[in-house]
C-alpha cells in the first residue's frame, strides 16, 4: 500500500514531465497520474500538493480533476476492476459477467469488496470489442470473460 | 491486395523497430526529409486522403490551412483517443504497428514546419501506450526523430475525441469542447496553429510518400482514396479488424471476412461506423464502406466500425444503452444535449423495463429533434441521431416493448 498523504509530503519528479509543455500548466493531467501514482489516490491533500507542485489554484486542479472518469474514482480496494458494459460487450454477455461478481465477490458497481481487494467500476467501451465481454484490472487487459472465466482471473490478483 | 497499415501483423515482432525497418520502414520518411514541405502536403493534396477519424476531411487541405497561417510555433498532434464504442483499429496499430504512425507522425511535422508532435493516447490503452513509448525511444535511438514527441494519456472522457476538446486538456483543462472558429489549424494548442490527425490517417503517409500520390489513388474508390480499417464486433462468427479498400461493401465485410452471422442465424440490425453512426437495417447492406456512400444510404462511415446485431436482439436495450453512453459522455457545457441525452435514456428505459407509455416514441422523437442542430459540438447529434434512426427503422419493435416486460423477450 502507499503510504498515507499528508499535507506536508510534496509532489516529487514533475521536474521531466513539465519540460514535455510549453506551460507548466499543461502538465496537470500527468502531474494527477504521478500523484495518484504516488499519494495511492487522488485525496484532498494529493490534489493540493499538485496545485503546488505546478503552482496553480487549488480550485483548477479540482476542475481538471474532477472532469475525468480516471481522476474522480476516489478511493478504491487493492486492484480496480472496470467491466466494458458499453453495446458490443453487452450483446456478448457483460451482463452475466456482472452478476457472477456479485455473487461471488459481494461486488456492485461502484462498491468495493469487504476485505479490500476489488473494486469495480462499469465502464464505457475499452477497445476490445472483438473479444468481449472485456475488462481492465489495474492495467491489464482481459477479454472473452465469462462468468466462469472472470473468478479464475481476479483469483490471480491478492 | 496491398495492405500497409497493418499487412505485417502476422509477424509477432512486427512492433521492432528493426523489423518495420526490413519491410522497408522510415524510406518514406527519408524521402519527405529530402522534398520541400510545400511539396510533401502538394502530395498529400494530391492523393485524396481523408481523415479517419470519422469525419473525413481532407488530410491535404487541412495541412494547407495551417501551413499558410504565418504564426510559430506549429503544433502536429496524433488523435489516439479512440472512444467511439466498437472501435478498436486504432489500438491495433498503436499495439502492433506503432512506427507506421511514428513514421507518420514524423512526415507530418517535417511537412508543416511544425515545433513537436504530441500523441494524445486514451487512458484505457495502458498496453499500447508502452508499445509506443519504446518505439518512440527507438526511433530516437536511430536518429529518425528530430523533434520533441511526447505521449499524452487521456484519463476516460470519450468527449476528448473531439478536437477541440483534445486541445483544452491537452492544455491541461477539462475536456469542454470550445466555439468554431477560429480551427484549430489557426489557433490551436496555446493559441499556434495545430494539426490534429487520427491514427490511421497518419498511418497513410508513409505508403503515400514512398509510393506516391498516383499509386494511392488507385486503391478504394475514386472519392475516398486509400485502405481502410474496418474492426468488426457483435453477432459475427470471426470479429476483428479488416484492412480492405475503401468502397468494400458491409456484405463482403460482414460475410466473407468476419465468417458471416454467428451460429448461422439471420441478420437483423447493423451500424456501420461507431454507436454513433445511424443503425442500418439489412437490406442495406450491400452499401460501399467510404464517406460518401454510406451518406446516401442513410448512415455515416464514422470510425468504420462495424457492429452486427443478430435476430433475436434487443434493439430497444441496444437503444438505451448507447442512450446511456452518450448521456455519461456529454461533457454537460450545452443544455441540449446535457439534458436531453438524460431525457432519451430515461425513456428508452422505462420501455425497456415494460413501464413504456402512449406518447414515448413521439416524445423521444420531440426531444432528439430539440438536440439535433442545437449543440456545441457533433456529441449531442449523434445522440439524437442513433434514437432517430432506432425509431425509423425499427418503430414497430419500439411500439411492441411499450407495456410490454422485454426482458421475458429478449434473446440478445
Amino acid at each position: 500500500m502507499s503510504p498515507a498523504p499528508s499535507a506536508e509530503k510534496p509532489l516529487a519528479g514533475l521536474e521531466e514531465i513539465k519540460k514535455n509543455y510549453p506551460a507548466s500548466s499543461a502538465a496537470l493531467m500527468p502531474a494527477l497520474y504521478e500523484a495518484r501514482r504516488q499519494f495511492g489516490w487522488l485525496s484532498p491533500e494529493a490534489l493540493s500538493a499538485v496545485a503546488d507542485a505546478l503552482n496553480l489554484p487549488k480550485a483548477a486542479v479540482r476542475s481538471t480533476a474532477s472532469f475525468y472518469g480516471m481522476f474522480n474514482q476516489g478511493k478504491t480496494g487493492r486492484h480496480l476492476v472496470r467491466i466494458c458494459t458499453n453495446v458490443a460487450c453487452m450483446v456478448l454477455g457483460a451482463g452475466s459477467v456482472l452478476e457472477k461478481l456479485e455473487a461471488r465477490y459481494g461486488l456492485t458497481p461502484g462498491g468495493t469488496s469487504r476485505d479490500g481487494r476489488f473494486s469495480l467500476a462499469v465502464t464505457e467501451c475499452i477497445g476490445a470489442c472483438d473479444k468481449g465481454p472485456a475488462m481492465l484490472v489495474d492495467d491489464d487487459m482481459h477479454t472473452d470473460l465469462t462468468g466462469e472465466r472472470i473468478t479464475e482471473v481476479l483469483e490471480r490478483y491478492e | 491486395m496491398i495492405k500497409y497499415l497493418l499487412g505485417n501483423i502476422d509477424n509477432p515482432n512486427a512492433a521492432e523497430i528493426e523489423e518495420y525497418e526490413k519491410a522497408g520502414g522510415y524510406r518514406a520518411l527519408t524521402k519527405a526529409l529530402s522534398m520541400e514541405p510545400e511539396d510533401v502536403i502538394g502530395e498529400v493534396r494530391k492523393s485524396g486522403l481523408r481523415g479517419r477519424g470519422g469525419a473525413g476531411f481532407p488530410t491535404g487541405m487541412k495541412w494547407m490551412f495551417a501551413a499558410n497561417d504565418p504564426k510559430f510555433p506549429k503544433y502536429v498532434i496524433c488523435n489516439a483517443d479512440e472512444g467511439e464504442p466498437g472501435t478498436f483499429k486504432d489500438r491495433h496499430i498503436l499495439e502492433k504497428n506503432p512506427h507506421v504512425l511514428i513514421e507518420g507522425m514524423a512526415i507530418a511535422v517535417h511537412a508543416l514546419k511544425a515545433e513537436r508532435g504530441y500523441i494524445y493516447l486514451r487512458g484505457e490503452y495502458p498496453e499500447a501506450e508502452k508499445s509506443l513509448q519504446k518505439a518512440i525511444n527507438d526511433a530516437y535511438r536511430k536518429g529518425y526523430l528530430g523533434f520533441p514527441l511526447h505521449i499524452h494519456r487521456g484519463a476516460g472522457a470519450y468527449i476528448c475525441g473531439e478536437e477541440t476538446a483534445l486541445i483544452e486538456s491537452l492544455e491541461g483543462k477539462r475536456g469542454q469542447p470550445r466555439l468554431k472558429p477560429p480551427f484549430p489549424v489557426n489557433a490551436g494548442f496555446f493559441g499556434g496553429p495545430t494539426v490534429i490527425n487520427n491514427v490511421e490517417t497518419l498511418a497513410n503517409l508513409p505508403f503515400i510518400m514512398a509510393s506516391g500520390a498516383d499509386s494511392y489513388l488507385k486503391i478504394g474508390s475514386p472519392e475516398c482514396p486509400g485502405n481502410k480499417l474496418f474492426p468488426v464486433s457483435g453477432h459475427v462468427e470471426r470479429p476483428g479488424v479488416f484492412e480492405l479498400p475503401m468502397g468494400t461493401t458491409l456484405r463482403e465485410i460482414i460475410y466473407e471476412h468476419a465468417g458471416g452471422i454467428k451460429n448461422g442465424r439471420a441478420l437483423k440490425a447493423v451500424i456501420p461506423g461507431g454507436i454513433s453512426a445511424p443503425v442500418l437495417p439489412p437490406d442495406k447492406i450491400d452499401c460501399p464502406m467510404d464517406f460518401v456512400s454510406v451518406q446516401k444510404y442513410g448512415s455515416m462511415l464514422g470510425s468504420g466500425a462495424v457492429m452486427v446485431f443478430a435476430e433475436g436482439t434487443c434493439l430497444v436495450k441496444v437503444a438505451w444503452r448507447a442512450l446511456k453512453f452518450f448521456e455519461h459522455e456529454s461533457c454537460g457545457k450545452c443544455t441540449p444535449c446535457r439534458e436531453g441525452t438524460g431525457w432519451l435514456r430515461s425513456i428508452l428505459e422505462r420501455i425497456e423495463n415494460g413501464q413504456g407509455r402512449e406518447g414515448d416514441i413521439e416524445l423521444m422523437e420531440d426531444v432528439a429533434g430539440n438536440i439535433a442542430g442545437n449543440t456545441f459540438c457533433p456529441l449531442g447529434d449523434g445522440a439524437a441521431s442513433v434514437a432517430l434512426n432506432f425509431i425509423r427503422h425499427f418503430r414497430s419493435e419500439f411500439e411492441d416493448h411499450i407495456g410490454t416486460d422485454c426482458r421475458k423477450m429478449a434473446v440478445l
